[in-house]
């Protein structure tokens, strides 16, 4: 029943087809089993940008709100916070990243971060540490009042998340463009 | 002997299926005999069949019809404004969706003040309820008006054999939509004659037992929803409008279920072929297999 | 014919590893050189086809079971949140329930193959009885299954199959509420039956395993029922069952995709979209169809103890065939009245499934009697007689000689 032939015959044809079919078929059955573990339309959908008004966070305050499931700190920084933030060499950071590009033009007050410690995921305490910034309880992580790290096992700055102002004081988080009305 | 066998167990099956009908014999003495509505008629639609998909500008006008009359009193819980505009919906634009979603209110909270407040509704909030609750729906019209979610799927009508058996390979699946769109053309404002209604309820002809909690809805009856591209405002089209929508409502995924479906069936066709013509080859060798 | 009977590691590092564990050479020993009798009909193919539907159901079940939420308050919505939001979550659950259809299905065709060619009789009796377990337990993770979207069949057909319970005289009342963990059906029955609809599938599988095992010891039974005698009589597993399982078991998902894309709610029932409501009783409550049967039994009998009685009957009845049946010819191809009482018994069964479905009252009452009656019959009186008094036809001397010399049934080109 081994009839080997050096050239190829239409059984081993047919036998390759057979196998490149079902090949094709188990993996198209795959598609679904990995798609449903992303996240859903109702998830998706409950992601969507939200607004925060900021005139009730006072000088001094950090307010932690939620999107995406994600802790976001809306620091209303007060001078010597901005005058510390900027006045560090920023080529001697562990992330080089000036200030100024971590906060929206004229809007020096306000910085708005993910709150999510870039070691492993803990959220950092505001107003805690040696640099008047976060401290992050669990692994000892400290970052700057422009949330940049500053000391311990986390290898990056607070990301920033997409976010923009509507007016003076409102911003929508989620969204880098005001939407058009 | 066998055929005697199987002839006395016929006899017996049928002479059991003969039997006087305890119940029917009861009622024929009795004046009020429970009301059995005719079956609905079999309406053609859009999304029947292999190829079947959504009419849009149907399920916009049916939408029309659910927000304007069947809102006040029953609810789509399980939807979004934004379901509207997903694949094989109503075909509105996002934009569309957020106005549309923002002229409704809805309840959000509670505040930093620890209270529940309303604000204009978003694409991904769900439908708001008609009523608070259950009860309050009871209180006022004796009755709980069903959820819309899924009602299309919810309702169906008897076949009988051996139409049950062929409905499967006739792909005849629209029995609640088709029950649904008799339904709503089916209220009379007087029962037959011999027809009991308890009092309270309104007579509708293809509702089980004649009498139901629902009052005629007057609205498409009298052509007052209005439609701007020319279909014709009757009844019979609001009636088969909505149950496109409620059909869409129940069954979002149809589209996409129907087109799937076509492709997997063509790929489980070429590999049986396949696998068949292998089959044969492999058992070439064997002798005394063909 | 069947080439190596055993594995032979080529590269050093599989003959280290085998030397440790001999999985390799168990799984080649068991589907590759196995030997099956050359002349299995596509009838032998559903054992298979239950693998394959067993293993797709453990698939589409671990993924429901990551967006199902097994609470009275949210399992209704979880469920259509499935149907609507999770990607492809329609064709998961849809795939899930008519799986479970065309399970049972396969299994029902696998079991009436098995009366048919005798595949029951000795040396195959623990194997029978294997797969009669394996059909309780698919009874039981079906049942639970169909709890769990919590809609109005789901829990009236949970209060009514617990309440058979209540049949056992002095401790009924008892082992219900024991079975609810509470005064009627609610939160701790659907979480328990959640848990149990997880756990059962697992203990299917572990049957499953010993069935095989089971299989491998005594060989399979094949058309004709006689023995296999020589290596002439068999073929090596793979290719040849392979291919041929293969193939049938697409073709039965042909079956099985029509009813997932193009009429996934048929077999199902509406009422089933209605959130379950424990103060209205559905006017038509009826089991799915694949317990239909059984449920015209327990119907056909006016009093409880004895309905629930007959019920479970039905089913152990059949771990008793193996001795029930008198006859010493496995194959009802030479057992000619054999052969025409188990078509009435086929018919017999299905007529019972349509009287299940159809309101217990009047006419259908005094038919499913009889037809259960007969049931019972087949088996008590029936079975046992014909083995006795039966004429059997002559039986080939093998396997191959059915298929070489010219007999009626083989067609040779
Ligand atoms: C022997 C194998 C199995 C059978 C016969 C079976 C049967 C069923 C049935 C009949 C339903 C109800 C379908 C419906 O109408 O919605 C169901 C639902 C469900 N099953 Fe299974 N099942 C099996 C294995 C599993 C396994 C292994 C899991 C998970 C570990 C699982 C998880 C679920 C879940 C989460 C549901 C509820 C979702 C739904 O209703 O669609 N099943 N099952
Ligand atoms: S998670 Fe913040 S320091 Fe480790």
């Amino acid at each position: 029943m081994t009839t080997v032939s050096a050239e190829p015959t239409r059984r081993d044809f047919l036998f390759i087809a057979t196998g490149a079919v079902g090949a094709v078929g188990a993996a198209a059955t795959l598609l679904p089993l990995v798609s449903q573990m992303n996240p859903d339309a109702s998830t998706i959908a409950a992601g969507a940008p939200v607004e925060v008004d900021l005139s009730p966070i006072a000088v001094g305050q950090v307010v932690k709100v939620f999107w995406r499931g994600k802790p976001i700190f809306i620091s209303h920084r007060t001078k010597k916070e901005i005058d510390e933030a900027r006045a560090v060499d920023v080529k001697k950071l562990p992330d080089p990243q000036a200030d100024q590009d971590r906060v929206k033009k004229d809007h020096d007050e306000w910085l708005i971060l993910i709150g999510i410690c870039t070691h492993l995921g803990c959220i950092p305490l505001a107003h805690q540490g040696n640099y008047d910034g976060w401290f992050c309880p669990c692994h000892g992580s400290q970052y700057d009042s422009s949330g940049r790290i500053r000391q311990g096992p986390a290898p990056a700055n607070l990301p920033l998340p997409p976010y923009t102002f509507l007016s003076d004081s409102k911003i929508l988080i989620g969204e880098t463009q005001p939407p058009k009305a | 002997m066998l055929r005697h066998i199987l002839a006395a167990i016929l006899a017996a099956s049928l002479l059991g299926l003969m039997a006087p009908h305890p119940a029917a014999a009861e009622d024929q003495t009795e004046q009020n005999h429970p009301y059995e509505p005719p079956p609905p008629p079999k309406l053609k639609w859009s999304f029947a069949g292999p190829f079947g998909h959504y009419d849009q500008a149907q399920l916009q006008r049916g939408f029309k019809v659910y927000r304007e009359v069947c809102a006040n009193c029953h609810g789509l819980s399980l939807l979004s404004f934004r379901n509207l505009g997903e694949p094989g919906a109503l075909g509105y634009s996002e934009a569309q969706i957020k106005a549309l979603a923002s002229e409704y209110k809805v309840q959000d909270g509670p505040n930093d003040q620890g209270e529940m407040f309303e604000r204009n509704g978003r694409p991904a909030d769900r439908f708001p309820a008609p009523f608070p609750n259950d009860n309050a729906a009871r209180a006022r019209y004796n009755a709980v008006p069903p959820d819309f979610s899924v009602i299309a799927k919810a309702r169906t009508y008897e076949r009988g054999f051996p139409w049950f058996i062929v409905d499967a390979f006739t792909q005849y699946q629209e029995h609640g939509v088709d029950y649904i769109a008799a339904y709503l053309g089916g209220f009379e404002d007087k029962p037959p004659p011999k027809v009991n209604i308890p009092a309270g309820l309104q007579f509708n002809k293809y509702f089980p037992g004649g009498g139901n909690s629902m009052p005629k809805p007057v609205q498409i009856y009298t052509g007052l929803v209005t439609y701007d591209d020319g279909t014709p405002q009757t009844v019979e089209q609001y009636a088969k409008d909505v149950s496109a929508f409620l059909m869409w409502a129940a069954e979002p995924h149809l589209e996409e279920r129907k087109r799937i479906g076509f492709q997997v069936m063509v790929f489980l066709i070429v590999f049986a072929g396949l696998l068949y013509f292998t089959k044969k080859k492999v058992w070439s060798a064997v002798k005394g297999h063909t | 014919m069947s080439g190596h009977a055993t594995y032979q590691p080529t590269s050093p590092f599989m003959k280290w590893f085998e030397r440790r564990l001999p999985i390799v050479g168990l799984l080649y020993s068991s589907f590759v050189a196995y030997p099956t009798p050359r002349n299995l009909n596509y009838w032998w193919t559903f054992g298979g086809i239950l693998t394959f539907f067993l293993i797709a159901q453990f698939i589409t079940g671990i993924v429901l079971a990551m967006h199902y939420t097994p609470h009275v308050d949210f399992a209704f919505n979880s469920v259509e949140h499935i149907m609507r939001d999770v990607n492809y979550g329609w064709l998961l659950r849809y795939m899930h329930a008519n799986g479970a259809a065309m399970f049972f299905l396969a299994a029902y065709i696998h079991m009436f193959r098995g009366m048919y060619y005798g595949s029951y009789k000795d040396p195959r009796e623990v194997l029978w009885i294997l797969g009669v377990i394996l059909l309780l337990l698919m009874i039981m993770t079906g049942f639970m299954g169909y709890v769990l979207p919590w809609g109005q069949m789901s829990f009236w057909a949970a209060t009514v199959i617990t309440n058979l319970f209540s049949a056992i005289p002095g401790i009924g009342e008892a082992v219900v509420t024991w079975l609810w963990g509470g005064y009627s059906v609610g939160n701790p029955t659907l979480n328990r039956f959640y848990a149990l609809h997880y756990l059962l599938p697992f203990v299917i599988a572990g049957v499953v395993g010993l069935h095989i095992w089971a299989l491998h010891v005594v060989g399979q039974n094949n058309p004709t029922g006689i023995d296999v005698k020589s290596e002439q009589d068999t073929v090596a597993f793979t290719p040849y069952a392979t291919i041929k399982d293969s193939f049938l078991m697409v073709v039965f998902c042909i079956l099985f995709a029509w009813f997932v894309f193009y009429v996934p709610n048929f077999l199902g029932h509406a009422d089933n979209y209605i959130p379950a409501n424990p103060a209205v009783t559905p006017t038509h409550i009826v089991p799915e169809w694949y317990y239909l049967p059984f449920y015209a039994i327990l119907r056909a009998i006016p009093n409880k103890l004895m309905g629930v009685g007959a019920l479970g009957a039905s089913i152990v009845i059949l771990a008793f065939l193996p001795w029930l049946d008198t006859s010493k010819v496995r194959s009802a191809n030479y057992r000619p009245l054999y052969r025409q009482f188990f078509w009435i018994f086929v018919i017999v069964c299905v007529g019972l499934g349509w009287l299940g479905s159809k309101p217990a009252e009047g006419g259908y009452v005094i038919v499913s009697r009889i037809f259960t009656a007969y049931y019972f019959l087949h088996f008590l009186v029936i079975l046992p007689l014909l083995g006795l008094f039966e004429k059997t036809k002559p039986l080939p001397n093998s396997i191959s000689e059915s298929i070489l010399s010219p007999a009626p049934a083989a067609s040779v080109t």
